[in-house]
């Protein structure tokens, strides 16, 4: 069939860039025979010659197109879109690349590079052979959004989608939203009243009629898709109706029973049969099935008669189309570090607790007391660090927020005439207005120590607080009445769960892993999910702010209009070979691939378009759209298999990170040998064994890999896969006899591309040095390819 | 100290609290914002002579630390006021050597006396170095 296809080749010179060096019309004339149309032009690019090319393909009746002119990275789209308009699907259109990877990079060898530039042209014509139209499908998404956790994050991404007017249902484990900022009298570095700023954001999550707000609920179980996920949320039993509640408290004053209240972090109590504090949204009561006793007091107390003390809880299911994680920190437990004494010594509070004492509202009604022995406190130290920045014990990380609310209560305590220690490994203030504030601190007479503190230690009613004064090298021992310990914030329990069951990988820290720390940091490693505030690092209200109202946008850009399917995935093209072993599943970075009935179904919408599947399968059963099989075999022969040049290499060379360097080397007209071809692949996790066999079997002499650096690009995440797959390779070449110099494997850095000069022409004097592969091996290998 | 550990340890106490207190009221300045960046240390053309970096003598000040009236540092300063040009907080270090000074002086202390100079030294010196020097170093 191909035999009849009508191809167009179009030879740019660039107006003597690539003419001066590639002897154009040379190229055109060898090419006129193999194919129905060939032309040569001054300037590609230009609109007039866009137009010719449109006219060309009417008119000569051409239904696929190679343009040999500068670098894909410069006009495949205008060239896309106006050959779209004359029929031309962009499947069926080639851009060889003989400017910056030919005749900027050849420029005293005119011959070599006509030689290349004729050979990429041939490995194109045969590729487009291969080719099939391919379109981008529409795809279905649901406008709902799930948002876990609401704290002040979940808080604000709610409200924004909202206000846009997506649908949210805003789940949170606790009886009331607020999270830990309705916790904070006060936020650094402007010591405004957070309860009075977080408030009416509470207020409007309640009155907005796009929020379904699910509180005292978790989530049980998601399927489905990115764009269309299902989920179950279980609403623990309350044993309130929340719509008839009227938040009256009554059932609260006649509760018997006490417990330690979580929203004064255990430092008052709370009855059974409570409202957690007096601004709490929705303002109706809990009753906590741990503790009630069932003596129906309260039942009977109820004025709405609401209460159902054998509520046995619901589950809900939802259909959504995107999820924002918004589920927080907590506080590394730091009575598992015993020289730092909480638990043990009464004078021991964590940061947390000291929030609350610091509140008007809270178990001291904000008197410096120590609410666990009440007494007065005179002097307070406070231990930064304790627990983090620690590799062996603890936790690594810094938690970024520790200074600053540490000098916030230092301020606020100080104020009242209370000495004040702060003991500090770093004062970490970078974020506006912090330096001042820390200045302020220190202004208002608290007084700071530079060292760890090293244990504490009991002294009669109060603990001596040790450690290094750094800078008079003294060891120093204050006593403090009370001590706040600064503990490492840390992802949640229930976070970790969450990732586990949304498919979300977490980094080291155990913080939710973005899906690129620099470019992409509100979303996670999985399409559709996106992630803002703490449960992605430690972080202030202001950036946690900043992060939710951009995880909102990120939902609206990955919901609203149409969402397009690129025609690039990875599919099983022989059914009947599969044997379902599952090794396509093991190895696809982006988890899109599931065994059903023993067959794997790849995931159109997360598959990436990476490749690393397709060698992995022993049955040779899986394909690529786009970027067949039979494509990357027909394109690797007709480049080699015709060519005249002495020394023949390929070079596969990794898209968009490797390929730019590429391009950039030609940009600044270094030098290389024209013997390199270069043919660009997503990752190389693609390549088969059976891809080199085939280059060396038609005429390469030697192979390169440049692939991408790990986690770099668009199939960062595939590159690891390719490095591994290299050294095998390498190996397995022996048992061909070609001998595994023959491969090269690097990974090119954008900043590197000076290099590639050395690591091109370094290559090319082994190869030559080496010699060419003997026909013998190719016949052989020949055969075995069949 | 109750644990006997006094010697290993340094507490902050309320005769250091009074210390600096004065060292503050004498010198009008609030030493509490050094940081300890060390810009004056770097700044002091004489850190050769002393046995306190100036630095070291603001935080020794900071803890109303008893070893700061015996330093050398504050008689070594020739108040050129390179630290207080460079202080990134403000802080007149030049004024916090003079209080430390003072209150060494007030304690009757005479760091320079006519008697102890040979009348070739006499005779040598300019005037103005030996009446700023009386100026300075004596009570």
């Amino acid at each position: 069939m191909s035999e009849d296809l009508r191809i167009g080749v179009w030879v740019c010179e660039c107006g003597g860039n690539i003419s001066d060096v590639v002897e154009v019309p040379s190229v055109a004339d060898q090419l006129e025979p193999e194919v129905a149309y060939v032309h040569r032009e001054r300037y590609l690019c230009s609109s007039p010659s866009v137009e010719a090319i449109k006219a060309a393909v009417e008119e000569h009746k051409l239904d696929r197109v190679v343009l040999a002119c500068c670098t894909p990275n410069m006009h495949t789209e205008t060239f896309r879109s106006n050959l779209e308009q004359a029929g031309i699907n962009s499947a069926l259109l080639e851009i060889v690349n003989v400017r910056e990877q030919c005749s900027w990079v050849h420029k005293e060898d005119h011959e070599g590079a006509t030689l290349k530039t004729l050979d990429l042209i041939r490995g194109a014509i045969a590729r487009i052979k291969e080719s099939s139209p391919l379109e981008s499908k529409v795809m279905e998404v649901s406008p709902e959004v799930l948002v876990i956790g609401a704290g002040v994050a979940g808080i604000t991404t709610s409200l924004r989608l909202a206000e846009f007017g997506m649908k949210v249902h805003l789940v949170e484990k606790r009886p009331s939203i607020g999270g830990h900022m309705i916790q904070y009298p006060k936020v650094f570095p402007t010591l405004d009243c957070s309860q009075c700023i977080l408030t009416p954001k509470m207020a409007s999550i309640n009155q907005s009629r796009n929020i379904d707000l699910l509180t005292y609920a978790e989530i049980k179980e998601v399927s489905g898709v990115p764009g269309d996920f299902d989920v179950k949320v279980w609403l623990k039993p309350r044993g309130v109706d929340v719509e008839a509640c009227i938040g009256c408290g009554d059932c609260t004053r006649v509760c018997p029973i006490s417990v330690p209240s979580e929203f004064n972090e255990g430092l008052s109590p709370r009855k059974a049969a409570y409202i957690p504090f007096p601004q709490a949204v929705p303002s109706v009561a809990t009753i906590d099935m741990d503790h009630c006793i069932k003596c129906n007091s309260c039942v009977n107390a109820c004025p709405p008669k609401c209460i159902n003390l054998d509520d046995p809880g619901k589950e809900v299911e939802l259909n959504v189309g995107a999820i924002v994680l918004a589920t927080g920190f907590e506080l590394y437990d730091i009575g598992s570090l015993a020289q730092y004494g909480y638990g043990k010594y009464q004078n021991v509070v964590t940061s947390l607790e000291m929030e609350r004492i610091l509140d008007v509202n809270g178990p001291t009604g904000s008197m410096i007391i120590n609410p666990k022995t009440g007494e007065t406190a005179k002097s307070v130290s406070f231990v930064l660090c304790a627990g983090s920045r620690d590799t062996e014990v603890g936790k690594a990380h810094c938690s970024r927020v520790c200074c600053l609310y540490a000098l916030k209560q230092a301020q606020l305590i100080r104020d009242r005439g209370i000495d004040v220690w702060i003991h500090y490994i770093d004062i970490r203030a970078p974020g506006r207005r912090y330096e001042e504030f820390y200045a302020a601190t220190q202004d208002k007479g608290v007084m700071f120590v530079k060292g760890k503190v090293t244990e504490i230690v009991p002294e009669g009613d109060r603990v001596l607080v040790r450690g290094e004064d750094m800078m008079i090298n003294r060891m120093v021992e204050n006593p403090a009445d009370l001590v706040v310990l600064c503990p490492p914030i840390v992802t949640t329990e229930e976070t970790l769960k969450l990732a586990e069951m949304l498919r979300v990988p977490v980094d080291e820290d155990q913080f939710v892993l973005e899906r690129h720390p620099k470019l992409d940091p509100l979303a996670t490693k999985r399409d559709g999910v996106f992630a803002a505030g703490a449960v992605i690092g430690p972080k202030d209200i202001q950036s946690t702010t900043a992060e939710a109202e951009g995880a909102a946008m990120k939902v609206v850009n990955f919901l609203s209009g149409e969402r397009m399917i690129e025609p690039n995935k990875a599919y099983l093209a022989h059914s009947d070979l599969c044997d379902g072993c599952g090794e396509c599943v093991d190895v696809c970075p982006e988890n899109a691939i599931r065994l059903v009935g023993g067959k794997p179904v790849i995931n159109e919408i997360m598959c990436s378009g990476c490749g690393a599947c397709i060698p992995a399968c022993p049955q040779n059963a899986l394909d690529q759209q786009g970027l067949t099989d039979a494509q990357l075999k027909a394109q690797i022969r007709g480049l080699l298999e015709s060519s005249t040049a002495e020394v023949k290499i390929l070079a596969f060379v990794e898209r968009a990170v490797a390929y730019t360097a590429v391009d950039l080397a030609g940009l600044a007209r270094l030098s290389y040998p024209s013997s390199i071809r270069i043919i660009p692949l997503p990752s190389l996790a693609r390549l088969k064994l059976e891809h080199l066999l085939h280059a060396f079997a038609y005429g390469a002499d030697g192979i390169m890999l440049l692939e991408a650096p790990e986690h770099e690009g668009p199939y960062g995440s595939a590159h690891v896969v390719s490095e591994e797959r290299a050294d095998d390779y390498k190996w397995e070449l022996e048992d061909y006899d070609v001998d595994s110099v023959r491969l090269w494997f690097s990974r090119v850095y954008v900043p590197d591309w000076r290099k590639l000069e050395l690591v091109f022409n370094t290559f090319h004097n082994m190869i030559e040095d080496e010699g060419p592969v003997e026909d013998e091996v190719r016949e052989v290998l020949k055969e075995k390819l069949g | 100290m109750s644990n006997g550990t006094s010697e290993l340890y340094f507490t902050f106490r309320p005769e250091n609290a009074a210390l600096k207190a004065k060292i503050e009221e004498l010198s009008g300045e609030n030493i509490d914002l050094c940081f300890q960046c060390g810009a004056c240390s770097s700044s002091c053309p004489l850190t050769s002579e002393m046995d306190l970096l100036p630095s070291t003598v603001i935080r020794y000040a900071q803890l109303g630390m008893e070893e700061v009236l015996g330093s050398k540092t504050p008689w070594i300063c020739i108040t050129c006021f390179n630290c207080e040009i460079r202080c990134p907080r403000g802080i007149d270090i030049a004024n916090v050597m003079e209080a430390i000074r003072e209150m060494v002086l007030r304690t009757k202390y005479d760091k320079f006396t006519l008697d102890e100079l040979t009348p070739e030294e006499l005779r040598e010196l300019p005037q103005i170095a030996l009446i700023s020097n009386q100026r300075k170093l004596t009570a």
